[in-house]
């Protein structure tokens, strides 16, 4: 393998993944200079005892001045005392019926129903959507403008203005069924609209980073248009596109706060009626926590996912 | 339809018959007036240099391309007739690329029997029997499970051309099979096509493997510029080409070391 990197590109056109990324600098002769072992960027570099000690030091001198700006700012006891109280902490995570707040605890598991709902919906109106767009038929051509202009409008508008619009606007049209739903329903349909907007255009991207010469392969075998897509190119496709979809859902997470504005009882709704009638913010302290909680392992789980592929396109492109 | 018109062709049952075709790639005229006869069981490889309009060719006679003007027939039936199928027409018409173009997310085994089952319904266990068979004729048992990326550029062709054969095509169009293979691995494929050759398999095979060629083919087609410019036995188009560019060509060829 030749270790000029400039003259992987173009030697015969071909837009390979693992070349390119080769190209772009992360091959195994530039890694050293980031730091790395060759496993890829990670938050503890390799380099033995010395390097070891320096990272403890360095973290601890860290530590110190967050912990300092902390406790010695004027206010520190208020603070505290506002955001961090533990008892009030402890209060708004269990919850009291008869005071009149919400278990922030208990109203997590409606962000959670209602990611999961809507993740699921998500998936599928988003490849139709990218699917329509990816069509090539005149016959199509309407809805391809439609999913178009779907596309853009979605991801225009902000998605609290659509919480409002939706949730407020359709029970006003007082229509059978669809204006008598809960705002939990109305809130999953929201983020079902805005978000397919959004992961359309992933599926998108994924859908054009199969090289157009395995849907001739596929075609020539006398595999039928749909067989194709559905054996050869979306598998590829999927696999291309994991990382960034599971970032779409890490913000889709905690976006499912704003359908507190709709009255439903989620868990920064929950959060924030124990705050005005306790007097005490600790309550969103909680909620941060809880949404903490949710999101951080999708967030560590996707950068493994990202190294993983990383790795085995290294493996690919050294053989 | 009247017999004598779209539904016959020229003479006998061919293999391939080709009149008049052209194909064209916007401005760009690549094929521009092809007429050609494969009769059963011939080998017929096609040469020249590369634009000359050698793989459009083959891509069309598969109904890759959709050709500008012309006809085809394939095994008697016009295929450039309204409503033909072409899903139907690629299950017996193989093809094979330059860039072996092997499913990545699937084992050799899969790549194989994915088109025996999915298009011609053919039961996994029988498709896998069968992919095992075809597989192990060509050397490749032992890579039945492997990923394509596991595989040397050669076995990766091999592959490829395993998976053609498992649809039990009666044609193979092959397209510059060994161009993207270091040296050192083009002798197994050329092997595995002069087997296949051997066995009776119609073939039209585009190469710059003049030896190859002069083996293997019972006929041997010039292109240039997207016309068949002369065509007739190894022997005697290698030996004694009559047309002035077909010389111009093979002397090149003689020059570069490569005949």
């Amino acid at each position: 393998m030749s270790t000029d990197s400039g003259s992987w590109q173009g030697t015969d056109g071909s837009a390979d993944p693992a070349r390119m990324a080769l190209a772009a600098g992360l091959g195994p002769q530039m890694a050293g200079s980031f730091g790395t072992t060759g496993r890829g960027p990670r938050l503890l570099s390799g380099g033995g005892r010395k390097a070891t000690i320096v990272s403890t030091i360095s973290t601890l001198v860290v530590l110190a001045i967050l912990a300092a700006i902390f406790w010695l700012a004027p206010g520190s006891a208020a603070f505290r005392h506002a955001f961090f109280s533990p008892a009030n902490m402890w209060q708004a995570f269990i919850g009291d019926p008869r005071k009149g707040y919400y278990s922030v605890g208990g109203a997590i598991w409606l962000n959670i129903r209602m990611f999961l709902s809507a993740e699921v919906l998500i998936l599928v109106l988003s490849l139709v959507i990218a699917l329509i767009r990816q069509s090539t038929s005149p016959v199509m051509f309407p809805f391809r403008v439609l999913a178009m202009i779907y596309v853009d409008f979605f991801r225009g508008v902000p998605l609290l203005l659509v919480v409002y619009a939706v949730g407020l606007g359709v029970p006003a049209l007082r229509l059978p069924v669809l204006s008598t739903q809960s705002s939990t329903v109305y809130g999953i349909a929201v983020l079902t609209l805005s978000y397919s907007a959004y992961v359309s255009e992933v599926y998108r991207a994924g859908l054009n980073s199969v090289h157009q010469s395995q849907v001739a392969a596929a075609r020539s075998l006398g595999l039928s248009h749909f067989a194709a897509l559905r054996y050869v190119i979306l598998p590829q496709a999927i696999r291309n596109i994991i990382p960034p979809l599971l970032n779409d859902f890490i913000s889709l997470q905690k976006d499912t706060a704003l359908v507190g504005v709709l009255g439903a009882i989620e868990a920064l709704q929950a959060a924030g009626i124990y705050a005005s009638s306790v007097f005490n913010y600790s309550s969103f302290t909680v909620a941060a926590i809880l949404f903490l909680i949710l999101t951080i392992p999708l967030a560590r789980f996707t950068d493994r996912l990202i190294e993983r592929d990383r790795r085995r396109r290294l493996a690919g492109a050294m053989r | 339809m009247s017999a004598g018109e779209a539904g016959l062709q020229p003479a006998g049952i061919e293999a391939i018959a080709v009149q008049g075709l052209h194909k064209s790639f916007g401005a760009n005229e690549v094929l521009r007036g092809i007429d050609l006869s494969v009769a059963p069981h011939e080998v017929i490889c096609l040469i020249g240099a590369s634009g000359s309009g050698k793989s459009t060719l083959l891509r069309c006679l598969n109904l890759l391309e959709p050709i500008s003007a012309g006809r085809i027939w394939l095994l008697g039936q016009d295929v450039t007739a309204a409503g033909i199928d072409a899903n139907l027409v690629r299950r017996r018409v193989g093809i094979v690329f330059q860039s072996f173009n092997l499913f990545p997310h699937m084992t050799v085994l899969r790549n194989v029997t994915l088109a025996p089952v999915k298009a011609l319904g053919m039961s996994r266990a029988e498709a896998t029997a069968a992919a095992r068979d075809l597989l192990g004729r060509f050397g490749l048992a032992d890579k039945q499970y492997e990923y394509p990326d596991r595989l040397s550029g050669g076995q990766q062709q091999r592959v490829a051309i395993v998976r053609a054969l498992a649809m039990q095509p009666q044609i193979m169009l092959l397209d510059e099979v060994t161009s993207a293979l270091d040296p050192e691995l083009v002798a197994e494929v050329l092997d595995l096509l002069r087997e296949l050759a051997a066995g009776g398999m119609t073939m039209v095979i585009a190469t710059h493997e003049m030896g190859f060629a002069r083996d293997v083919a019972n006929r041997v087609c010039f292109l240039e510029e997207g016309r068949i410019i002369e065509q007739g036995p190894p022997a005697e188009l290698f030996t004694s080409p009559r047309d002035e560019r077909t010389q111009r060509f093979l002397r090149r060829i003689v020059d570069a070391g490569r005949m």
